[in-house]
């Protein structure tokens, strides 16, 4: 990873996922089977050898909670100093917690590090993302191509279960919402045209001028746009110095550079005239070029044979870019924390089927059950599950492919499946809880049945109560 | 199959293409030697049989036998398609347990792109290297296993019926050939409605049009057409499609087609879209959202040429019946399927790779297809193989082809790719290259022809100088005369000494028909003489423009007459002049090929414009709403002057109000619109209407309106079935009064009033609207004030009647 820089943006508290989190939990530090959701990403750039690192976080408050975490857990690894950021590099990984103002959109977060990015190639990722895909291969694309940018798709997850209740509809409507439509070359090396947000679920547009110069364009809706993207550090700044409405790197930023891949502005003003030879010296260049192309050293992408189009015309060459995809393997596993299906798909996954990614050790029964943890008689704890320090359960209990965190105290003949349970939940006897999510210090009373629900932080659930499908929540503002 | 030898083309576009050839030509040199020999051997056996039966019979549309449904039932679908016995009639059981394989070609292309030749001949007869287009049609239709063929015969249908019996092809025994003559079909979609009346097509088909060059084997296509058939019903047609070079200009510089885009799903190959007549206006392909909702994957190419070959099921056929505004085949029929969802009907796509198959469709695919002859892609259909009609020739070096019996002086010289007919001299120091020369032909000294198609008899004399030029039967050139590229010299034209004929001139001895304001025109000029009569026409002022024009056409002659010419030179329209390069036989200039490009590249520009004030990520929703809006609104204006023009006609026709509300329900179906649109569309061309019917006063006017509404008062109260629908009508209306029709603004209260009377519009609607009105600006409320005495009396009607009703019920 030579001259890469690795930003991270850890986000701060999301809309989407409320009542998940709170002012107590910014998104970054949700719970994926008991971890916070970033220490996967922090883990995947250590596991890769990633020197450099800045974490960008919305908002004070949240900055501060997630640089203590850090600082904390990965206390024998690195050192992160607190706000002010002040490098530390005691550790294999060098952090740098950084908090900008809250609403300036992942754009606007990148503008607000701009004078911190001295690389040639910046890596954003995402802090919500579980995924066991190297940065490395993404990198290594983005530089074999010499491409402005390079996002990584992965396959879109499959979603939900088919036993957790949740009717068909409300699933399709998930779906359209979080997916994207990308459209790639014959060799599938390039992006060609990306709908992303709400675009996705309009009619698809394809630029004819695109088309022409490749002949054909995979409009695809099976993959995903998992936030991983390589940044020509220079392009980048440009782009975003100049295009001062951008908000999102996603939305407005990566559909832009796609956009104009053919008739490159970003490379047209002299500041990149070193990098991207594809701007100047035209008539050289389309010698050159030409002279490769028919030597068929290696085949020619079609933004090398459009921008020589009209060069035999002795017009001026055309400007192009590329805009590279990495796309995962379908074995490997990627995901991101970006919405409450989100939340509970990828923490039964961490202890299911991907379990290789939770660093935890599984017992013969396929589960985590911590040495600390009590569990009464007749009590059973399923295979997929986890059962993490200090918690207690009564007799009779069931549990079934659901993570339940520290210290919770759970009676007896109390039924937990599909769930997650956070830290410190009291459940009293005879509860039922079906897919639905728990969060810290909630308490349930006798008899509470929970279906497909979110129970915010320190609810009371009082007893005998049923909910179906409903987010509960105290009253608070975020 | 002889190696090409050195196929030195200029053009890299060509170049690379051939390459491309030669190396699936190495890797399928084996199977496509046996395909070819398969297909040879065929031919010639057909050639051998036609050859030893008497000539004439008594020529009818046959009678076919009529199908049991059961016997359709169980058959249609059924494997056995190819068949090994072909003698019908003689065994009914056999007749009963299968389908021949049926064809139907089209021998009228419908339209005027080689005129002036088609006022004269057919098409499908005009000589393609030296055999008429519809011998390789049919020639490829009998080796690919087709055993019926009715072909559809519209213009000059006498001068097809005669050759087809004068050269066989009605007597085959395997081979059936029927025609179907129809005088006033002006459509394809005409002549399948036609052939359904006929009720002769009895299972799957091939459709064709009569200028098909091909060499493709149908089974592999019919396979999978049926065994799609056999899991859904609705899968009623198979195109044949192939590939091309993406690039702007390869459609146009090929075949002198339109660029075409097509999405297909790569899983099911389901055509989903189909854009021919790309408008160049948009820079984005707009393909519907639905197409992912239940398939993950779809390509969308602009890399793909339309072979026109179709494999249909017989639903085509009622479906053209079922829908009368069908008219040509892709245009309307192929996009009707594919917008159309209710019916569920699939097309799907076969794509050929070492098979040859185009259509000669314009003068620019003649010279394209002529030269993929020579050049021996539509093996075994090349002038060496006696496929039927063909004069022999002998292939030699460089692609030369000759026939036997040639004079040509030593000193000629016969250049590459160059075909003489038999009977041909070529006198001293004559230069002849890459061209075709029929029979009969007298050939001067020191003539040079190249890239030109010279047909029978035609007689060049001395020094003559001939560029990319077509030269039809009996023409005679006097010495010293030159074409230049692109003329095109109709039957029996004399050109005089030292004339020289401008690029891009057509020549004829027909005069230029007067302009008709239809760009689909036909080639109806047939009344069987073969001779053209134009047109009568209907009234004098046309008469005078036609004096007028013929005066011109009389100088044209007589300054023709001076250099001892014979022939009209057809004026080209304003437009048509600017567009004649895009068909000619000529070469595409280099600077045009650059303005096509420059145009590929500046739509580039303006979508980048576009982008370019592309607003913050919130506000990205709106604003691509804001584009779609574009689009609509340009839908919407072609809509309403659609519905406008069917309700003026509907007026002027006296046609019945439910047909009218059908008609209109079609342009809505085809612009893809709400039926408020067609509320809005209906009432602003019956205002239209009122304002256009001569009036003096405003009184007048007011009396028009209320004539008019009354009297459509049905057609628009159809389109009204919710208060939503009278409330766009309102805000149309005052939208009308503000921009296009301003004689209406002072009247604005008055005729809603009218319209309240005459029930279009209920008393909720007006007061929902003023509502809606109440917070606009204040330049927004002009009408809601003129307005307001009405709205005022109808909400204390209404109080009354609300004051009323509580009163019964106290009363109660």
């Amino acid at each position: 990873m030579m001259d890469f820089q690795v930003v991270v943006l850890a986000g701060g508290f999301s809309k989407t996922l409320v009542p998940l989190v709170s002012k107590e939990v910014p998104k970054a530090l949700l719970p994926v089977a008991n971890r916070p959701v970033i220490s996967y990403v922090l883990e995947l750039l250590e596991q890769n050898n990633i020197k450099n690192a800045i974490v960008v976080v919305e908002g004070e408050s949240a900055a501060l909670l997630i640089s203590s975490w850090i600082s904390n857990n990965f206390v024998d690894r690195l050192q992160v100093e607190l706000l002010p950021m002040v490098d530390k590099n005691a550790g294999a990984v060098m952090l740098w917690v950084i908090s900008v103002p809250e609403d300036v959109g992942t754009a606007g977060a990148i503008r607000a590090i701009d004078h911190r990015l001295t690389a040639t190639d910046i890596l954003v990722v995402s802090g919500d993302l579980v995924s066991e895909i190297p940065p490395g291969a993404v990198a290594a694309t983005h530089r074999r191509h010499d491409a402005v940018v390079t996002a990584m798709l992965c396959p879109v997850p499959v979603s939900g279960l088919s036993d957790s209740g949740s009717s068909g509809a409300k699933d399709k409507s998930k779906k359209t919402s979080r997916y994207n439509i990308v459209s790639l070359d014959p060799t599938k090396q390039f992006l060609l045209h990306i709908a992303a947000g709400a675009e996705v679920d309009k009619d698809i547009r394809a630029q004819k001028s695109i088309l022409r110069a490749v002949g054909m364009m995979e409009i695809r809706s099976d993959l995903m746009d998992a936030h991983m993207y390589a940044f020509k550090r220079s392009v980048l700044q440009d782009v975003l110095n100049q295009k001062e409405t951008f908000q999102s790197l996603r939305r407005d930023v990566l559909p832009y550079l796609v956009r104009s891949q053919l008739r490159s502005e970003i490379l047209s003003n002299g500041v990149q005239s070193d990098e991207n030879s594809n701007g100047q010296n035209a008539p050289q260049n389309s010698k050159i070029l030409l002279s490769q192309l028919l030597a068929n050293s290696s085949t020619p992408n079609f933004h090398e044979i459009y921008a020589l189009g009209l060069a035999g015309y002795a017009s001026p060459m055309r400007k192009t870019h590329k805009c590279c995809v990495y796309i995962a393997n379908k074995s490997k596993y990627c995901a991101r924390v970006n919405s409450i299906q989100a939340f509970s798909d990828i923490n039964r996954d961490v202890v299911g089927d991907a379990s290789h990614l939770s660093s935890y050790t599984f017992s013969a029964h396929n589960n985590i059950i911590h040495p600390s943890a009590v569990l009464g008689s007749k009590t059973t704890v399923g295979p997929q599950c986890m059962l993490d320090e200090g918690s207690q359960m009564g007799d009779k209990c069931s549990v079934k492919k659901s993570v339940i965190g520290r210290h919770c105290r759970i009676g007896s003949n109390v039924k937990i499946v599909n769930s997650v349970v956070m830290n410190h939940v009291s459940i009293a006897d005879g509860c039922s809880i079906q897919g639905s999510i728990i969060c810290s210090n909630v308490q349930l009373q006798e008899r509470a049945v929970l279906k497909d629900c979110q129970v915010g932080a320190g609810f009371v659930v009082t007893s005998g109560s049923e909910y179906k499908g409903e987010a509960l929540a105290k009253k608070e503002k975020l | 199959m002889r190696s090409n030898g050195s196929a030195s083309s200029t053009k890299l576009m060509r170049s690379s293409r051939s390459l491309d050839r030669k190396k699936l030509r190495r890797n399928s040199s084996l199977v496509m030697k046996s395909e070819a020999l398969d297909v040879h051997r065929s031919l010639s056996k057909g050639l051998a049989k036609s050859e030893s039966k008497p000539r004439c019979r008594r020529y009818a549309v046959k009678k076919i036998p009529p199908f049991t449904a059961a016997a359709q039932c169980c058959n249609v679908g059924g494997d056995d398609m190819v068949a090994k016995k072909g003698g019908r009639g003689e065994d009914t059981e056999e007749e009963l347990t299968r389908v021949p394989l049926q064809a139907i070609v089209l021998a009228d292309s419908f339209a005027t792109l080689f005129r002036p030749i088609t006022l004269e001949r057919p098409k499908v007869l005009l000589p393609l290297v030296n055999a008429p287009m519809i011998e390789y049609t049919l020639a490829w239709l009998e080796s690919a296993g087709v055993e019926e063929v009715f072909v559809f015969c519209c213009a000059h249908s006498k001068q097809v019926t005669d050759y087809l019996q004068n050269f066989d092809w009605l007597n085959h025994p395997k081979f059936l050939v029927t025609t179907i003559e129809s005088y006033n079909a002006s459509c394809a979609g005409d002549a399948l409605r036609v052939i359904y009346e006929r009720n002769v097509i009895h299972g799957d088909f091939i459709l064709v049009t009569g200028d098909t060059v091909s060499n493709m084997p149908l089974n592999h296509a019919l396979k999978e057409h049926k065994e799609r058939r056999k899991n859904d019903r609705n899968a009623v047609m198979t195109m044949v499609i192939k590939q091309s070079k993406p690039s702007p200009i390869t459609h146009q510089s090929r075949l002198g087609t339109e660029e075409l885009f097509m999405a297909i799903d790569p899983e099911t190959k389901e055509l989903l879209y189909y854009e021919d007549k790309a408008d160049a206006s948009k820079g984005t392909v707009s393909l519907d959202k639905t197409m992912l909702f239940d398939r993950s994957c779809i390509s969308l190419h602009n890399d793909k040429q339309d072979c026109f070959i179709d494999i249909c099921s017989p639903e085509v056929l009622s479906l053209f019946t079922d829908n009368f505004d069908y008219q040509h085949l892709r245009r309307h029929f192929v996009k009707g399927l594919l917008v159309d969802d209710i019916m569920g009907y699939k097309i799907f796509t076969h794509e050929i790779h070492s098979s040859y198959a185009a259509r000669v469709d314009n003068y620019r695919s003649y010279d394209t297809v002529s030269k993929d002859i020579l050049q021996r892609w539509t093996y075994p259909l090349v002038p060496d193989v006696p496929f039927l009609k063909n004069s022999l020739t002998k292939l030699e070096r460089q692609g030369t082809y000759r026939a036997s019996d040639i004079g040509l002086s030593r000193s000629a010289k016969i250049g590459p790719f160059t075909v003489i007919g038999s009977g041909t001299t070529v006198g001293n120091h004559s230069e002849v290259s890459n061209s075709v020369i029929g029979e009969g032909c007298i050939i001067g000294s020191n003539v040079s022809i190249d890239g030109c198609y010279i047909w029978n008899k035609v007689t060049i004399e001395d020094g003559c100088k001939l560029k990319h030029a077509i030269v039809c039967d009996g023409v005679t050139m006097k010495s010293g005369a030159v074409l230049e590229s692109g003329v095109v010299l109709s039957f029996k034209v004399v050109i005089g000494q030292n004339f020289v004929v401008p690029a891009y001139s057509k020549v004829s001895l027909q005069q230029q028909p007067v302009k008709q304001d239809s760009d689909e025109e036909l080639e109806y000029a047939d009344n069987s003489s073969g001779n053209v009569e134009i047109a009568s026409l209907p009234n004098t002022a046309e008469m005078l423009e036609e004096e007028s024009r013929t005066e011109v056409a009389d100088s044209q002659i007589q300054a023709a007459s001076e250099v001892d010419g014979v022939g009209f030179i057809w004026s080209v329209g304003e437009k048509g002049h600017e567009e004649e390069w895009r068909h000619s036989v000529a070469p595409i200039p280099a600077y045009r090929l650059i303005e096509i490009i420059k145009t590929a590249t500046e739509e580039l520009e303006i979508s980048n414009a576009d982008s370019n004030i592309l607003p913050p990520s919130g506000e990205l929703e709106h604003d691509s709403v804001n584009d779609s809006d574009e689009d609509a609104r340009d839908d919407s204006a072609h809509f309403e002057k659609e519905v406008e023009a069917t309700f003026l006609r509907a007026v002027n026709e006296n046609v019945k109000e439910d047909h009218v509300i059908l008609e209109v329900n079609s342009l809505r179906l085809s612009c893809n619109l709400a039926s408020t649109d067609c509320a809005g569309a209906l009432f602003y061309a019956m205002m239209k209407l009122a304002l256009d019917t001569p009036h003096g006063s405003p009184g007048e006017l007011l009396k028009n309106v209320a004539g008019v509404i009354g009297k459509w008062k049905k057609v628009l109260k159809y389109y009204l079935p919710s208060l939503d629908e009278e409330i766009e009508v309102i805000l149309k209306f005052e939208e009308m009064c503000l921009e296009s029709t301003k004689e209406y603004s002072t009247l604005f209260a008055t005729i809603l009033h009218v319209l309240y009377e005459k029930d279009i519009l209920q008393e909720d609607a007006i007061l929902n609207w003023a509502a809606e009105k109440e917070e606009a600006d204040e330049s927004d409320k002009v009408f809601l004030k003129q307005a307001e005495k009405f709205i005022q009396w109808l909400n204390e009607a209404s109080e009354e009647e609300e004051e009323e009703e509580e009163e019964e019920e106290e009363e109660e």
